[in-house]
């Protein structure tokens, strides 16, 4: 510990701390522009030269180490002297428009100029002005407004992983921008409008809309992937105007995901569901709750009154809250059907019966930082969870964290990935067998006995690789990811990625997929004894089907068959935060329920979190918080348990237990079953992502986000001689045939593993295709 | 994008820096295909960075930052005239008028022909030389008297 | 030249074909080297014979050599590295290229005697872009040394080894500040770091690092040669031995000098061959165009070492001597100094970036004859802001000389602003002044 004094207060810091560490600790603020707290530290704005005993000049606190007994004076008239130089520097070139600047009222430069700035203007020279960037359709640029501090640089390549945006030429000609005018494509770009001190860079969407004087201020949690970053939105006159990061340490840090940001534009878009509907003689009207209701009920009744429980298969989303899913469940369970489950995209469900518990991380999201080797099996990391990402690539990069990945695409993560086995689906399980049987070489520890008749007879050196990178390190994880989730064979992924974290000492994790991918089996909204799970109520269809916030066609496995299953029932409910012609067409009643703006809710993320929640906006006409319809459609069915005072006591009872206690990744050995799928037997497989912008559905109809490049339209993505041992051209259209048809434009890529074809799911264009994975053809048109 | 031989070059400057440190060798390398293709567009500029391992806008940077990169089209000679402090106390910023009388052209301006273009330079550290010009960023010219001026346009004129 | 000179020493009207291994050795050259080789000098020894020597930094700054080399971690285990700055870009400084050119032998043994006593294992020589031709030869002298073996793995058979290679900048006069130059030999912008840390503990690629100029490394032999005793005689005690005065501007023969340190001016101007056509003297820069300007009167009374030209109000630094004689507008001198600090500002910084820009449309709107009343007060206010507020020593190199014109010119830049009219009149300058052009008679 180092003693230092500011503005004649002593103060304890750790060693290494800088004056500004320092200030912080002690609540004395030092103003500045370039230093952030994230970011590296640039010491170029000045703003923050205070004066130092001994010093012959003021210094920079965030760039200043404390040395023991230094004595530093923060509002000294020296230091004062050189702030308001730096500030009169800083105003020179810089436009008064703060009555048109969208950053006006919480602008840092605004802020200060008050403190610090002069009321006149020496500088009697023409201004320098700059053509404004197109970053793209999330960010807005007002170039003449920068005042050089390069924190969106920074951010670009320490944390987004790539150097998207520089500072080219010099002098007071330096300029902020990316090359050749490129838009921005990180996932997590929109937080450089809450870097940016000043309106240079602000929000495309939110511009122009609101003053940020006029907004409320409320505290929400994402509903997204399953960080479940926590976040402010900011509400005026009851309308959710923009989403901000709210800091949190253990979670997202100041950072949000640009899906966290700007899906919040659907929450208005035009499709909302605002009136219960019920479709009679096929015409779609719209009813009042009471009647949509009390034809629910008597639908259902009639249902499971006639076939049993059985008959209703009762599927919901992984977005839903852990209120919503509980008492969806419980509806289920009190028409005593054990036919529930929220895991739609996954196939092999016979870890079912020998899992330790719910699925989670496996560690804290803090101590990301210090591990040494990480394993990441079957995930789009950098896509499906971006802010897991940006922790790993921190270490990567500052910690020496050595990455390695098997799976079957190998795209840009924008960090170093030290080691990857780049497999077909079908592969997948060998490949870690291959490191589990090098591992068990490196460490003289044997494979399990279970296991041991399964290992590989050759290795290939890139899967040594991987197994020596875990072998090295002490700390380590081994993470599965969507696509090792949704793998026809994920039980088996998973038991032997339970060997690999074994015989490596590292703690074996599950990355989730949605906000409460975990929080869904602690609502215990799984099927139980005797229940059909998600893929099994579609290819054994039921009778009636009780839908939560879903779209059919696009949130499952396969939504081609999900939407046969569902055109053959006698009775589709879908409770639906939107209007879709997909739930049009297989539903009979649609009953509106809103998103996590407008209701109470809990989400439990990856490490167990359970993160609750206020409605910060009313919702849009007759649409209800899903809670409280299910609540009331509980006690319309005569149930037991349906009379919580309000989410709360939902809450309560859903999580009741301690929710640590649940968490476990354990996997026991397999029954033998019948193989779930297939064995793999034509020449291409399919490699399905869920686009990051079209994963549930907020995102899909969040307009901005629709127009960047991560919402482009699928394409069949093959490796050169993939395509070329099909004989298909790069950039021709092709008819792609799984169980149905459809045409795409061939993409050359050679991030695809060899014998693969990557075409998106949860798209309209590929619903067609059929399921997530399996055996493909493929012809040029 | 780049000859073989421009390629060779890049490959030489690369080995002097350690392994994983290709970036070193942006200045060299864009000074290389610069004399290659007489200026810098911005796909050399990222072909050259994706051969050196470094995002296009890190280049970007560099080739922008330094002064002797030209990220326009240039004539076939250009002429970077001293106008500082020690070279105009000997005459260089009458260089620079001598210049622009000849060729008709200001700075930062092409002769219609594409044969001259006129800049002015910082200090070349030659400054016992003054006044000093560049030719082609590669060759100083010192003592630029009005005659000598004449000599060299005439030497580039017919080149 | 001067008699005494030492690493001009030998160098005539054949300068351009004296510069190869060869006639270095037939010089004395790589003696030095050959002798801590053989004779396993240790490092402690060198460095003492340095520190004795008071041999300091001929870059400008004029840290003593010995201390810094005792600075570098000699025991830091993996890569450690040293620089040769001859990126010289400063207006008036011309010294390293002729250093480079005619006698590049002697910076090559004097970063290997470097690189033995600090336990480098690879250097780079950052030439400055604009001196491609020298860039160019000085690959040649690094071949003919890797070729005579004095250079690379073993070296003269010992167990010593060290690499050496040319890099060149491309017109960017902030990479001579050391920070910069080893961004920029990174393949960055040259833009300065903060310090600390120092290079000493974090460098070239975050290793140890020694940077100096070419003129440094290129004494070291002859200092180790003669002795630090002998070599300290040479000069004043603090002011140790001879160094190179590059002499420009308005005088009948501009070029480099070496001299001992303490040598009066007037000699200096003497060898020059005195003031251009026999004009009077006006002001001197001592020491590079950031080095504050000293009229006739007080320079002319100076002698030539770091510590004289400090009290007499300037800095020695590199040794660049501009030379100003009765027809040179100050006012127009200013403009043209403050330009080039405004081109080359890195931008980084604020008051920098922001500051000189100020400067120059200040000074250049009084030299257009457009000043205002206030304006020197302002040009002074703004100085004073950027001075000592900003990374590296860039803006105060841009602010110092806006102060020290005025302070001892007021009279030209009052007048400028006054009568819109120069003191000196057109017919007579050099400079080109601008009064006048943008100014339609009243």
């Amino acid at each position: 510990m180092l003693e230092i004094e500011i503005d004649g207060n002593a103060v304890q810091v750790p060693d290494g701390s800088t004056v500004m560490d320092a200030a912080t600790l002690a609540g004395v603020y030092i103003p500045h522009f370039c230093y952030h707290k994230k970011l590296s530290i640039a010491a170029s704005c000045r703003m923050c030269l205070v004066q130092v005993e001994k010093a012959p000049k003021p210094l920079p606190a965030c760039a200043t180490p404390v040395t023991n007994g230094m004595k530093v004076w923060t509002h000294s008239e020296t230091a004062i002297k050189a702030q308001k130089g730096v500030m009169e520097f800083l105003l020179i070139n810089h436009p008064l428009e703060c009555p048109i600047c969208d950053q006006g009222g919480e602008c840092q430069l605004q802020d200060l100029a008050v403190g610090y700035g002069g009321a006149h203007a020496r500088y009697r020279e023409e201004k320098r002005v700059w053509v404004n960037k197109n970053f793209g359709p999330l960010i807005a640029s007002d170039a003449t407004r920068c005042i050089n501090c390069t924190r969106c640089v920074r951010f670009t390549t320490e944390i987004g992983g790539l150097m998207e945006l520089g500072q080219a030429h010099r002098g007071d000609h330096a300029e902020i921008m990316s090359f050749l005018g490129r838009a921005i494509d990180s996932e997590l770009s929109g937080n450089i409008i809450d870097l940016c001190p000043v309106g240079a860079l602000t929000s495309k969407p939110f511009r122009f809309s609101a003053r940020a004087w006029e907004l409320s201020r409320r505290r929400s949690i994402s509903p997204h992937d399953s960080l479940g970053a926590n976040l402010i939105v900011q509400t005026k006159h009851d309308k959710v105007m923009r989403v901000l990061p709210f800091d949190n340490d253990r979670l997202n840090e100041c950072w949000i995901t640009d899906k966290d940001r700007f899906s919040y534009e659907a929450l208005a878009s035009e499709h909302r569901l605002t009136s219960p509907m019920i479709r009679k003689d096929g015409e779609w009207r719209a009813v009042s709750w009471q009647i949509a209701l009390e034809f629910t009920v008597a639908a259902l009744q009639e249902v499971v009154g006639g076939q049993g429980g059985q008959a209703l298969g009762t599927l919901a989303s992984p977005h839903a809250t852990i209120e919503e899913l509980y008492l969806l469940q419980k509806l289920a369970r009190g028409l005593a059907s054990e036919n529930i489950d929220f895991r739609l995209r996954q196939r092999d469900f016979r870890g079912d019966a020998v899992r330790g518990g719910a699925p989670w991380l496996g560690m804290s999201v803090v101590d990301i930082h210090d591990l040494h080797s990480l394993l990441v099996i079957g995930s789009f990391l950098r896509k499906d969870a971006p802010l897991l990402a940006q922790k790993v690539r921190h270490s990567a990069l500052r910690h020496g964290l050595r990455v390695s990945a098997v799976g079957s695409s190998a795209e840009d993560w924008r960090m170093p990935v030290a080691a990857r086995a780049l497999v077909a689906p079908a592969a997948m399980a060998a490949a870690l067998a291959g490191i589990a049987a090098a591992l068990a070489a490196e460490t003289g520890k044997p494979v399990a006995e279970a296991l041991a008749g399964r290992l590989p007879p050759d290795i290939p050196n890139n899967v040594r690789a991987i197994a020596q990178s875990l072998a090295s390190g002490e700390k380590n994880a081994v993470w599965l990811g969507s696509f090792a989730v949704q793998h026809p064979r994920a039980a088996e992924l998973h038991l032997w990625a339970q060997e690999i974290a074994r015989l490596s000492g590292a703690a074996l994790g599950f990355i989730g997929e949605a906000a409460n991918s975990t929080g869904g089996y602690l609502a215990s909204a799984v099927p139980g004894a005797g229940g059909l799970d998600a893929r099994a109520m579609i290819e054994s269809p039921r009778d009636a089907y009780l839908l939560f916030g879903v779209e059919p066609d696009l949130d499952f496995a396969d939504g081609a068959a999900t939407m046969t299953a569902l055109d053959q029932a006698q009775l589709v409910v879908a409770a639906s935060i939107f209007d879709s012609p997909a739930l049009r067409q297989s539903a009979d009643v649609l009953l509106p329920i809103v998103p996590f703006t407008e209701t109470p809710g809990t989400f439990v993320n990856c490490i167990g979190d359970a993160q609750s929640f206020h409605a910060v906006a009313l919702p849009p006409g007759e649409a209800r918080p899903g809670w409280k319809v299910l609540r009331v459609l509980g006690n319309l069915l005569d149930l037991p348990g349906f009379n919580q005072d309000d989410a709360k006591a939902v809450r309560d009872e859903a999580l009741s237990g301690d929710i640590r206690a649940c968490l476990d990744n354990a996997i026991g050995e397999l029954p033998e079953a019948e193989d779930p799928s297939p064995a793999q037997t034509s020449r291409l497989q399919r490699v399905a992502d869920v686009p990051v912008y079209f994963a549930d559905p907020l995102v899909r109809r969040a307009a901005s986000l629709q127009k960047t490049a991560d919402a482009a339209p699928p394409t069949a993505r093959m490796s050169a001689s993939t395509l070329a041992a099909l004989g298909v051209s790069a950039g021709s259209r092709v008819r792609v045939t799984g169980t149905g048809t459809v045409e795409l434009q061939a993409v050359a890529d050679e991030s695809v593993a060899s014998g693969c074809a990557r075409i998106a799911a949860a798209h309209p264009a590929t619903v067609a295709l059929g399921p997530m994975h399996g055996n493909l053809s493929v012809e040029q048109i | 994008m780049l000859s073989q031989e421009s390629l060779r070059q890049i490959n030489k400057e690369i080995a002097k820096y350690p392994p994983g440190r290709k970036q070193s060798a942006i200045m060299s390398a864009l000074r290389i295909a610069q004399t290659e293709k007489g200026w810098l567009p911005k796909e050399v500029i990222e072909f050259v960075a994706d051969y050196l391992d470094m995002p296009p806008m890190a280049a970007y940077e560099v080739a922008t930052f330094y002064n002797m990169y030209d990220l326009e089209p240039v004539g076939r000679h250009k002429l970077t005239v001293c106008t500082n402090l020690p070279c105009a106390l000997s005459g260089g910023v009458h260089v620079a008028e001598y210049l622009k009388r000849r060729l008709g052209i200001g700075f930062n301006e092409t002769t219609p022909d594409g044969k001259f273009t006129l800049k002015e330079g910082e200090c070349m550290g030659a400054c016992g030389d003054a006044p000093v010009l560049l030719h082609n960023n590669h060759r100083m010219c010192g003592f630029m008297s009005m005659d000598k001026i004449d000599r060299l346009l005439s030497e580039l004129e017919n080149q | 030249m001067s008699a005494r000179a030492l690493i001009l020493a030998g160098i005539g009207a054949d300068a351009d074909r004296t510069w190869r291994l060869q006639d270095y050795v037939a010089r004395g050259g790589y003696d030095t080297l050959r002798k801590i080789v053989a004779e396993k000098t240790p490092p402690e020894a060198i460095i003492a014979e340095l520190k004795t020597s008071g041999l300091r930094g001929r870059g400008g700054a004029g840290f003593p050599t010995g201390l810094k080399w005792s600075f570098m971690p000699r025991a830091f285990p993996g890569d450690k590295y040293l620089v040769c700055n001859s990126d010289e870009g400063e207006p008036g400084t011309f010294k390293d290229r002729d250093i480079l050119r005619y006698n590049p032998h002697a910076v090559i043994e004097g970063m290997l005697i470097g690189a033995w006593v600090m336990g480098c294992t690879r250097g780079y020589n950052y030439i400055h872009g604009e001196i491609f031709q020298v860039y160019l030869r000085f690959e040649e002298a690094l071949e003919e040394a890797r070729a005579a073996g004095l250079l690379g793995q073993n070296i003269l058979g010992s167990d010593f080894s060290f690499e050496l290679f040319a890099h060149h900048g491309y017109g960017a006069y902030v990479c001579g500040e050391e920070t910069a130059l080893l961004e920029s030999l990174e393949g960055k912008k040259g833009q300065p770091r903060f310090k600390p840390p120092f290079p000493a503990s974090y460098g070239l690629y975050g290793k140890p690092t020694t940077i100096n100029n070419t003129e440094t490394f290129a004494s070291v032999p002859f200092v180790l040669k003669m002795g630090g005793e002998a070599f300290l005689g040479l000069g004043k005690p603090n002011n140790g031995g001879a160094k190179i005065f590059s002499i420009s501007g308005h005088v009948n023969r501009p070029g480099n000098y070496e001299l001992n340190l303490g040598t009066p001016f007037p000699e200096l101007l003497e060898m020059a061959g005195g003031v251009r056509d026999g004009r009077k003297l006006k002001a001197v820069i001592p020491g590079g165009s950031s080095a504050p300007v000293l009229p006739a009167d007080i320079i002319m009374d100076c002698t030539l070492d770091f510590d004289a030209i400090a009290k007499a109000g300037s800095m020695l630094g590199s040794g660049a001597v501009i030379v100003m004689d009765e027809t040179a507008c100050m006012v127009r001198a200013l403009e043209r100094l403050s330009y080039f600090y405004h081109e080359e500002s890195c931008g980084q910084c604020t008051p920098c970036r922001e500051g000189t820009g100020w400067l120059y449309r200040v000074v250049r709107r009084i030299e257009e004859g457009l000043g205002r009343s206030g304006d020197l007060d302002l040009l002074c206010s703004i100085a004073e802001n950027i001075s000592g507020r900003t990374i590296c020593a860039l803006g105060d190199a841009a602010a110092g000389p806006v102060r020290s014109f005025i302070k001892h010119f007021i009279d030209e830049f009052i007048y400028h602003i006054e009568y819109k009219k120069c003191l000196v009149p057109l017919a007579v300058q050099d400079l080109g002044s601008q009064i006048n052009v943008n100014v339609s008679p009243t």
